[in-house]
């Protein structure tokens, strides 16, 4: 391609493509939302359960697989340049910090001088 | 807006072949329609990472309080009708799906299948927000909106005053989500006029591909919402 026209812009210079779309087979995303429906019966089938202080983490942890699948594949994330997933990771990184320093204090006032 | 006008018309002037193919759609200060594209979606990562943060913070209020009112928080989310809150979650899902689907159709070129999944976006997201009015308008009727007549006979007064922090968490939560889904709602009609217009196609649907971005956020939101308000 390149080759043939010596004047062709340098696209190269930008992620190796000018067009800027990848497109996933749409079938991808209806598997997508089936596993979506299948994590939310089974957030609400496992909150059926008492397994006591765990259901609320058993809880989180369907709800962050979930995000996950959202933020990868409808967000594209997974197709997406090196510089995009510095920006959602660094992004949860902040909000790790938010949450360990607060509940690092908050969470652990509980305990008793003996 | 003049002022861009000008210095385009200046730069044609200058080199009158240098700029003949352009996309019509790329801002003169990009390089080509990738750059474009990967600016704008960068650029809407960084506003989805303050948003991140945003409820962040409120989420982790919501754990402290928790802490301190466990009961009460059993009490309150026992309250909650969950039947209505796990059809709300997929009718939201299947928001988020649709507007998938419309990326994937501008992509594509696919104007009225684009315009269509919006459309079907903007439908899923009202109901959403339908179905929590009707919640709403339950929990007030029962007396559960925070406040001074606030009223919830089911427990003792201590238990009481827990649950009406609860419900300040639930609405707080809840109408900051349903407030992002009437932004969405916004944007959904300024974006089904453009995809009917056929402005979208395989160089160009950044902006759509923007709209899923906030579009998906707001759900990933509610996708913790849900068993932490509906299923303690």
């Amino acid at each position: 391609m390149a080759q043939e026209h010596g004047h062709q812009p340098d696209h190269e210079t930008y992620h190796g493509h000018a067009a800027p779309h990848h497109q996933a087979p749409l079938t991808a995303y209806f598997l997508v939302f089936g596993a979506l429906m299948v994590l939310t019966v089974l957030t609400v089938w496992v909150s059926r359960i008492d397994l006591g202080a765990l259901n609320t983490a058993v809880a989180m942890a369907i709800a962050v697989v979930k995000a996950l699948v959202v933020i990868l594949w409808f967000m594209h994330v997974i197709h997406s340049p090196r510089l995009t997933w510095i920006v959602v990771i660094s992004s949860f990184l902040w909000l790790a910090v938010l949450f360990v320093l607060t509940f690092s204090d908050y969470l652990t006032r509980h305990w008793k001088m003996s | 807006m003049s002022d861009v006008t000008l210095h385009h018309g200046a730069e044609h002037a200058a080199e009158p072949h240098g700029h003949e193919h352009h996309h019509p759609f790329l801002q003169h200060h990009f390089e080509d329609m990738g750059q474009q594209h990967e600016a704008s979606t960068l650029g809407m990562w960084f506003f989805v990472a303050q948003e991140i943060l945003f409820f962040g913070g409120i989420f982790a209020a919501y754990f402290v309080y928790r802490e301190m009112y466990p009961d009460a928080w059993k009490a309150g989310s026992h309250h909650q009708n969950w039947q209505i809150g796990a059809a709300n979650t997929v009718v939201l899902i299947g928001s988020s799906l649709t507007m998938a689907l419309a990326v994937w159709g501008a992509q594509g070129a696919r104007r009225k299948f684009t315009t269509l999944m919006l459309v079907l976006t903007l439908i899923l997201g009202a109901v959403f927000v339908g179905v929590k009015g009707y919640e709403y308008a339950e929990h007030i009727h029962e007396g559960l909106f925070p406040g001074a007549s606030f009223t919830y006979t089911e427990a003792t007064p201590a238990l009481t005053r827990g649950v009406e922090l609860f419900m300040t968490f639930y609405f707080t939560m809840t109408g900051l989500h349903a407030l992002h889904m009437v932004i969405g709602a916004g944007l959904l009609l300024y974006f089904i006029r453009r995809a009917w217009r056929g402005d979208f196609g395989p160089e160009y649907y950044g902006p759509i591909e923007i709209m899923g971005l906030y579009w998906h956020f707001v759900d990933i939101v509610w996708i913790f919402l849900f068993p932490l308000l509906y299923l303690v």
